[in-house]
């Protein structure tokens, strides 16, 4: 196996998403590629330390303030189904519906 | 050496149970569902907008969609993976809206740019992370992460920050399975590349500015 192909392979390597055969291959490679070797280790550290990393916790309070206004909208467009964009129809799973209070979409080209 | 382990998330049955209850007017299923997903929705929308009053606004209004929708939930992905998909969505219409002239669409083919090629090869310290105190790590990897495009950096959030499997990835982006694996692969590829600047080893004498 040559650098290039153990790059291309990386990802699926990683993920144990490999045959078994390509696997030992690329094994093979990083005992002796120095470079491949420190890109393999340094790529799993990378998603590692992004996975342990807590950016962007949402606060407990934060949390709460959140659920509670969500709960609200969510009630309050139940009780008023043909009130402004709330009726507006769907045409698929996550189709677009303008929640309450939004500004309407910008079509800017 | 080795496989990264998968985040392990809840049992599905019981996720389904409660989208049930909720379609049936079950309020407190919906707002359980809510309790459940308000993090992961919270951080793929910061990490998407890097914003956080999107951020809030993106939690409050793909819940909302979700809710107005679920009879349109048929039941054929997860339940988490499409409320992702609604959340995506309302992220990069943020994002839009704010940077239309430095957006990058998902599906728009990019090129392996020459920063996706490794050239940073020196090996990094045991622990690198312990090198900084939690406040200056956390800066350098927003700042790292924010470098990156964000078809690439939605692709690493989903795939590697939240756990989601390629095909969930693929189905909540609305991507192909080749599309998912090839800018999971630069994203990894460019954030290691940049992190490595601060990680890597340091001989005798060298400054760590």
């Amino acid at each position: 196996m040559k650098c290039k192909q153990f790059l291309q392979e990386l990802t699926n390597y990683l993920d144990g998403a490999l045959d078994a055969r390509t696997q030992s291959e690329l094994e093979e490679h990083l005992t002796w590629c120095h470079d491949c070797h420190v890109v393999h280790d340094t790529t799993k550290k990378t998603i590692e330390i992004y996975r342990d990393s807590k950016l962007y916790e949402l606060p407990v309070e934060l949390a709460s303030k959140l659920r509670a206004a969500i709960m609200d909208k969510c009630r309050g467009s139940k009780k008023s189904p043909c009130s402004g964009a709330a009726s507006a129809s769907v045409t698929s799973e996550a189709e677009d519906e303008l929640p309450e209070g939004d500004a309407p979409p910008q079509h800017s080209h | 050496m080795g496989a990264i382990q998968p985040i392990v998330t809840g049992p599905a049955s019981e996720e389904l149970a409660l989208v049930h209850a909720a379609k049936g007017g079950d309020d407190a299923a919906f707002e359980e569902l809510v309790r459940r997903y308000d993090r992961n929705v919270f951080r793929i929308a910061n990490h998407i907008t890097q914003n956080r009053e999107d951020a809030e606004d993106v939690v409050q209004e793909a819940f909302l969609k979700a809710y107005r929708n679920l009879d349109r939930f048929q039941g054929n992905s997860k339940f988490y993976t499409w409320l992702v998909r609604i959340a995506v969505n309302e992220a990069l219409m943020k994002l839009r809206k704010r940077k239309p002239e430095r957006f990058v669409s998902l599906d728009e083919d990019i090129q392996l740019g020459e920063e996706s090629v490794p050239r940073e090869v020196a090996d990094w310290s045991p622990n690198p992370e312990q090198q900084y105190g939690q406040a200056e790590l956390k800066e350098i990897l927003t700042k790292t992460i924010q470098g990156l495009p964000p078809g690439f950096r939605t692709v690493f959030v989903l795939r590697d920050v939240e756990g989601l499997s390629t095909e969930e990835t693929a189905d909540a982006l609305e991507l192909s399975i080749p599309a998912v694996k090839s800018r999971l692969l630069r994203a990894r590829l460019q954030l290691r590349e940049r992190l490595s600047r601060y990680f890597k080893k340091r001989t005798l004498g060298e400054a760590t500015s």
